[in-house]
């Protein structure tokens, strides 16, 4: 099992998601620190595309952000590589097919592989394209995280079937972004993909509450988080250290049921 | 050849929330194309309500003026609602109801496909939806009332550029919202599969007319088939009955904006590179780490980032070549052409006059060009003269 596996041995995961850039690489690092000390299992780095058509508003501006402070796929694997000398955690990357496409497959999961990414999310690359870049991903031990959502249906158990790493379960329909309420039926989903494999699965998209997040992982084996982690970036700024810890911590504490 | 490929490009690189969507178009499309009652239905709306066949226009004042080859216009300028637009929509908006679809979502640029949407939603009874970059719905003021006229509703596009790829995102996204009622109405050869392929199926009818009409006007094929290129619907409509006659060049013009060694220009194919991006592989304007540039051209229509993947291919086996065309060359011909033989044509259009402006005087005088006039001028009077130092507004 590769080390994204680790992030589910200790009771439900909390994965947390920050945008690689925003507002700098300085601050990501050290968010980056601050969330592993908090208690994330998993954290998500979002490099920064300049049309990221699944993102909600949210995320889209921390995308603009960092592309503008000048935040490149090159620094973004710099920076991964001075984290990973005191980061344990699995790290996992989500971007879009083109920055990949573009940098070159081999070349960017081969840089993966050197800097300590685990795995990747690509919200544009369905099961029917996966050959795009799964053998790339195969060769360099780089997992390729399978999404579901709540259209996948009977689309469900194939996917499932070759998953590797971790299953991300999008719980609305739509783009990221925070919701009051999540009304798709996520235990039949998450019913679904165990009767087919042993891979985790996690869910993610509208999360922001502690209730939320224990709710979502009681029903599954983990809750994502972005945009309500990328709004307090938004609001702190440079200084977002503190605020992210504190409510990492919260949500990881939610997550396992401590209250 | 792999499902939805042309050649090495095309695909279906869009999230899983729209997988079941798309694969229902597929599989909608396919039985429907043979229908017999829906190709009658098709065929009534082209006749009865959009005006076909157009015209096969004989320009013979530009063809003495430039004293070259011969040059006809193919008039898709006269359709309803001005542009080639209606011979998709009408399509897509026809299978959306197959489907049993109440709402229909578009992206536009100039407005033209956005005007044709909601003009076959209003025919149809549906539901519309238009997202137009903020900057186009500026440049385009009196497309947004007409389509509001016609019923839709538009929404501004504040991300990004604010122009034809923000829009497209913004639609994507929309419809990842809500699948089950709607349709997203692409309006070019472009998108994920099975979209290149409908729009290219819809949009045919242009070349395939121009076939016939010139059979009977001058007993034989053109010499050449010039069409502007952004996505690239017009131009594979007008190419697309014409691959398999070797003798045929196909000419596709892109917007070369400022010009193509400035950064603000809009040609794919003379400046981009391979990459996937709004659900395809093929050709996009980007840099080295895959960020989809900000292009420019005066026409808000052509003012695309990449290419449908069929021209892609078309270019990389050379049965198509593409050139591109200035603003200032597209402006001088879109005056030209409204001097010479009466005809306003899209700035878009005017691209293609441009090149034949180029090409005719260089050919023999039994040769025979036909440019696509893919749609009418009247929306671009006021931006051409602005770029005249006009200071009108509309």
């Amino acid at each position: 099992m590769s080390r994204i596996g680790n992030a589910f041995n200790h009771g439900k995961a909390f994965i947390a998601f920050v945008t690689g850039g925003d507002p700098d690489l300085e601050t990501t690092e050290k968010l980056i620190y601050a969330m592993q000390e908090a208690g994330a299992d998993l954290i998500e780095i979002g490099v920064p595309f300049s049309d990221p058509i699944a993102e909600g508003i949210v995320i889209q501006e921390a995308n603009e952000r960092a592309l503008t402070a000048g935040c490149t796929t090159d620094k973004l694997f710099d920076m991964v590589a001075s984290v990973r000398k005191k980061v344990q955690v699995p790290l996992v990357f989500l971007t879009y097919i083109n920055p990949i496409y573009t940098y070159g497959k081999e070349k960017f999961m081969l840089k993966c592989r050197e800097t300590g990414i685990d795995g990747i999310i690509v919200p544009d690359l369905p099961y029917e394209e996966k050959e795009e870049l799964e053998p790339a991903c195969d060769k360099y031990g780089i997992d390729l995280i399978s999404l579901i959502a709540p259209t996948s249906r009977e689309r469900i158990k194939k996917i499932a079937e070759n998953a590797k790493g971790f299953i991300y379960c999008v719980s609305s329909m739509g783009v990221t972004g925070v919701r009051t309420e999540i009304k798709t039926d996520i235990e039949a989903m998450v019913r679904l993909v165990r009767e087919t494999t042993k891979v985790p699965c996690a869910v993610g998209f509208g999360i922001s509450t502690p209730e939320q997040a224990a709710k979502f992982a009681a029903l599954s084996d983990g809750a994502i988080v972005g945009s309500a982690i990328v709004k307090i970036v938004v609001r702190n700024g440079k200084d977002s250290e503190k605020a992210v810890y504190e409510y990492v911590k919260s949500m990881k504490e939610a997550v396992n049921g401590i209250n | 050849m792999k499902k939805g490929r042309f050649g090495q490009y095309g695909g279906q690189y869009i999230p899983e929330t729209l997988m079941n969507a798309v694969q229902e178009v597929e599989s909608t499309y396919e039985f429907y194309k043979n229908d017999p009652q829906f190709v009658n239905e098709l065929n009534d709306l082209y006749k009865n309500y959009a005006g076909r066949p157009s015209l096969l226009y004989y320009a013979e004042k530009m063809t003495q003026d430039l004293s070259g080859a011969k040059i006809y216009l193919k008039r898709e300028d006269l359709n309803h609602t001005g542009s080639h637009k209606i011979n998709n929509v009408l399509g897509q908006v026809l299978l959306a109801k197959k489907m049993g679809k109440t709402r229909v979502i578009a992206e536009t640029g100039a407005g033209q496909h956005g005007v044709a949407t909601a003009t076959a939603a209003a025919l149809m009874g549906m539901e519309c939806d238009i997202f137009m970059g903020k900057e186009d719905t500026e440049r385009q003021v009196l497309n947004v009332f007409r389509m509001e006229l016609l019923g839709a509703k538009v929404h501004p596009v504040t991300s990004g550029t604010m122009t034809l790829k923000d829009a497209v995102n913004e639609t994507m996204r929309e419809w990842t919202k809500r699948v089950e009622d709607t349709l997203y109405v692409l309006g070019s050869v472009m998108g994920p599969h099975p979209f290149p392929t409908i729009v290219r199926d819809f949009q045919k009818i242009i070349g395939r007319e121009i076939k016939e009409q010139l059979q009977e006007k001058e007993g034989r094929l053109p010499d050449a088939v010039i069409a502007c290129v952004g996505g690239g619907s017009n131009a594979m409509g007008a190419f697309y009955e014409f691959i398999g006659d070797k003798s045929v060049e196909l000419i596709g013009c892109e917007a070369a904006g400022l010009g193509v060694d400035n950064p603000k220009n809009a040609a794919t194919i003379a400046n981009g590179s391979e990459g996937i991006f709004h659900g395809m592989k093929s050709l996009f304007c980007q840099d080295e780490y895959g960020q989809i540039a900000p292009v420019y051209s005066i026409s808000a229509g052509l003012d695309y980032p990449g290419i449908g993947p069929e021209h892609a291919m078309l270019n990389d086996t050379g049965r198509a070549r593409y050139v591109p065309v200035t603003d200032e060359e597209a402006v001088r011909a879109f005056e030209y052409l409204s001097r010479t033989e009466g005809i306003i044509p899209a700035v878009e259009s005017a691209h293609a006059v441009a090149y034949a402006m180029k090409a005719a005087p260089e050919m023999e005088k039994d040769k025979i060009i036909v440019i696509n006039i893919s749609g009418r001028g009247d929306k671009d009077v006021a931006a051409i003269a602005r770029y005249r130092g006009v200071d009108i507004y509309e």
